[in-house]
């Protein structure tokens, strides 16, 4: 019996934007002059060649089923041209070049449940990962964390209140996928794995995994008989990098996962240079299905922020004025030796002058 | 009609609230589908005991070897069955999108059609990397979705150790801050490497994102292996219209305190019109009648923060290209690195300037390719070797816009001081 034909893939890569372009865009490309928001959610972009187009930008649930795509292509077919892009933060964008279309537009927008916003200086949509919906690794969920905090900052999404724009990610473990950011909330193991050593030698390859460690903390040994690998518990960092490699070596622990918040981070050179975010709370909870533990912290650090930082001050600017001692006096953190750096580089993360503020 | 859903009692707290709920969502599409009627059960267990219940695999389509992310279920019975035996499979497809994110709702729809008919329904708009997960499909469909993805235009996206999807801002399309063609870079780029993005086979991950301005949003300077940063070379542009408009509305107090005090170089002054000079590497814009600013561009370290506050008055200037930093990470293993500078000033521009910036990008890849090891990010391939053995690799000039500092330390052997004073000279005075 002859195989099946199978189809060769056409490998056309990255489809050509034009044509998906909405025309105005097309028509103004790379001639366009400034732009201002008439209110929040709407820029309004005005090109050299006097064209000027409205985008009005909506929050999303990332993770859409099909109902809600059709709903929003029904949006913008019906009210904005029938072309949508989409930020690097889930956001849609709706673009039309006729002002008196916006209203309507956001009028539709917010009765389908889309919240018009996260423009300029907002609290914008959370970056995030996949969770225990679909990752191999997970040590929380990112959806559920997401929708949990996003319902709390909701207001702060669809209002430009806050001093500088502020963008905030969740990672469900600690390689981070969900990025730098003003807030970040990322899993933080506290225990060493847990090594099924019934497993360890048909699943791994044992000599990758014990390149894995960021800390050679792991080496090859027999246990009960059987090739395995053992964990120095006094070496490990419970960082989990072992785990993808090598699943037998389960980090995510329902009690010991805990949550740490992380601050500061940009990778915008606007003013300092890009900046990597700091942990300054840790211990938190993994408490589904709305972590109220994380986001009592999250919007405690945002409403010190909020009331303390000047104009145009990100996150970091704010804490590079007023120092760190005064950040965990002003949020209630609580400052511990486990927050200060002792990895490799960690020494120049300490104050190696007499700049104090008293 | 699907059959009767699981108890959700978690999921179903996560219902309530203003924000958009994905998991009204997941019990629209379960409200057909077997499928995800045990998807949900699956996620509820999650939420019920916190601990994940997928397993990677193998699974993939027909002359790919990546692009699929393949998850069967853990959760089993004491006769190792599935307990959610509907969703015991519940691969992704990762499909590059179009530079931008930009879409018609014609395509979009087809999109929705083909999930419905192959998948779960759900889709993410985008991932992490930059793309669109089509999230949700048995092993049984998976090449059958794709064939019909793939025969709109559209290709899988990187899996594994691969060249990535890659990720543009909106840039030239809706930006005034843009200072190179963005998405004409990214594909360009992405598209010359497509055999490493479908057949992965890198000591890792290699990632190229690019972003039209300083401003950097897509996070090109810390999520990306190669980082094409849009910048400029000559004087800023500035707009008296727009500036005395600006001026009207917000005043001294803001001129001061967000614009010229912000400047982290001091290159902005404020200063009486009668006062103000006028040179080669000077910009000036008046606000009023007696006022205006005045900008050294020799100092100007091109950081965007007084082009965003007063965008359209404060322009980029015109001799555009970008800026190319390599070695941005994220966590595993060695700690987070930002990318670092190894080309200060490309200009991207005309179609040759673009095949130099591909034949860059090849070489690093290349050097990547040969000299990491086994799941060794570019960074830490570079923190290991040394920037200078790494530019000598990549043939590329030293340049001291490439430190933050000289070195502090005495460590290293300067025998060659002398022929490479000599060989710089000669090379500046050719």
């Amino acid at each position: 019996m002859s195989q099946p034909q199978m189809r060769k893939p056409i490998e056309c890569g990255v489809p050509d934007h034009m044509q998906y372009l909405h025309p105005m865009l097309a028509r103004n490309y790379g001639n366009w002059k400034y732009h201002d928001r008439p209110r929040p959610g709407v820029l309004h972009h005005v090109s050299h060649s006097g064209d000027e187009v409205w985008t009005v930008r909506a929050g999303t649930q990332r993770q859409m089923d099909i109902h809600t795509v059709r709903k929003l292509c029904d949006i913008a077919d019906r009210f904005a041209e029938g072309h949508v892009r989409f930020t690097i933060r889930s956001n849609i964008e709706f673009i039309v070049a006729d002002e008196k279309k916006v209203a309507p537009l956001i009028d539709e927008l917010e009765r389908n449940g889309f919240p018009v916003g996260g423009t300029g200086n907002s609290v914008s949509m959370i970056a995030h990962t996949q969770g225990w919906l679909h990752c191999d690794i997970p040590g929380t969920d990112a959806s559920g964390v997401v929708k949990a905090l996003m319902d709390e900052l909701y207001e702060e999404f669809k209002h430009e209140r806050m001093p500088n724009r502020v963008r905030l990610s969740t990672s469900c473990c600690e390689i981070n996928c969900g990025g730098q950011a003003d807030i970040a909330v990322i899993i933080q193991h506290t225990k060493p794995p847990k090594i099924n050593h019934d497993l360890v030698a048909n699943v791994c390859e044992r000599p990758a995994v014990v390149a894995r460690c960021p800390v050679a903390a792991i080496r090859p040994a027999l246990v009960n008989g059987k090739p395995s690998l053992e964990v120095d518990e006094k070496k490990c960092v419970c960082c989990g990098a072992c785990f993808p490699p090598c699943p037998p070596m389960q980090i995510n622990d329902p009690e010991h996962s805990k949550l740490a918040v992380w601050v500061g981070g940009k990778n915008s050179n606007a003013r300092l240079k890009p900046q990597f975010m700091k942990m300054v709370a840790a211990g938190l909870p993994n408490n589904p299905p709305r972590w109220p533990e994380v986001a009592g912290v999250v919007k405690r650090i945002l409403h010190v922020y909020k009331e303390d930082a000047r104009p145009w001050e990100r996150m970091a600017d704010w804490i590079e004025r007023i120092g760190w001692p005064r950040f965990f006096e002003k949020t209630g953190l609580t400052f511990t030796k486990y927050l200060i750096d002792d990895w490799r580089g960690g020494r120049a993360n300490l104050n190696a002058s007499v700049h104090i503020r008293f | 009609m699907a059959k009767k859903p699981h108890d959700t009692p978690n999921l179903d707290q996560l219902e309530a609230g203003p924000w958009p709920s994905f998991v009204t969502g997941l019990k629209r599409l379960a409200a057909d589908k077997d499928y995800m009627v045990d998807l949900l059960g699956h996620l509820e267990h999650s939420y019920q005991t916190r601990k994940g219940y997928w397993k990677g695999g193998t699974v993939g389509v027909f002359g790919y070897g990546g692009g699929v992310i393949p998850r069967f279920t853990e959760i089993k019975d004491e006769h190792d069955q599935p307990v959610f035996k509907d969703a015991a499979e519940f691969h992704t497809l990762r499909v590059m999108p179009p530079a931008g994110m930009h879409y018609t709702t014609d395509i979009l729809r087809k999109f929705c059609d083909i999930w419905e008919k192959y998948g779960s329904g759900l889709i993410a708009f985008h991932g992490q990397s930059g793309d669109i997960m089509f999230q949700g499909c048995t092993t049984e469909n998976v090449q059958k979705a794709f064939d019909e993805i793939n025969a709109l235009g559209f290709d899988l996206g990187g899996a594994g150790p691969a060249v990535r999807t890659s990720m543009s801002c909106v840039g030239h399309a809706r930006c005034e801050q843009s200072c190179y063609d963005e998405a004409k870079a990214h594909r360009k780029i992405i598209n010359a490497f497509l055999d490493d993005i479908h057949r992965p086979a890198l000591p890792y991950k290699f990632k190229f994102k690019f972003s039209g301005c300083g401003n950097d949003c897509m996070n090109s300077i810390q999520r990306s292996d190669m980082a094409v940063i849009g910048t400029w070379r000559d004087n800023m542009q500035t707009d008296e219209a727009l500036a005395k408009k600006w001026f009207a509305k917000h005043g001294l107090s803001e001129l001061v305190n967000d614009v010229v005090n912000r400047c982290p170089t001091k290159a902005i002054q404020l200063k009486e019109i009668k006062d103000v000079r006028s040179g080669p590497n000077l910009s000036s814009v008046a606000l009023n009648d007696s006022q205006a600013l005045e900008i050294n561009n020799k100092d100007c370290v091109r950081c965007m923060h007084c082009i965003n506050v007063m965008t359209g008055a404060l322009a980029p200037g015109k001799d555009r290209g970008a800026t190319i930093l390599v070695g941005g990470k994220r966590t595993l293993k060695i700690g987070d690195l930002m990318g670092t500078v190894v080309v200060p000033f490309m200009k991207l521009e005309s179609d040759e300037d673009f095949d130099k910036l591909l034949d860059l990008a090849k070489r690093i890849v290349d050097f990547f390719a040969e000299n990491a090891l086994e799941h060794e990010r570019c960074g830490e391939m570079i923190e290991r070797i040394g920037l200078v053995n790494f530019l000598e690799g990549v043939e590329l000039e030293i340049d001291p816009n490439m430190v933050s500092a000289p070195r502090t330390n005495p460590y290293v052997r300067t025998d060659g001081w002398d022929e490479e004073v000599a060989r710089i000279r000669a090379k500046s005075a050719a």
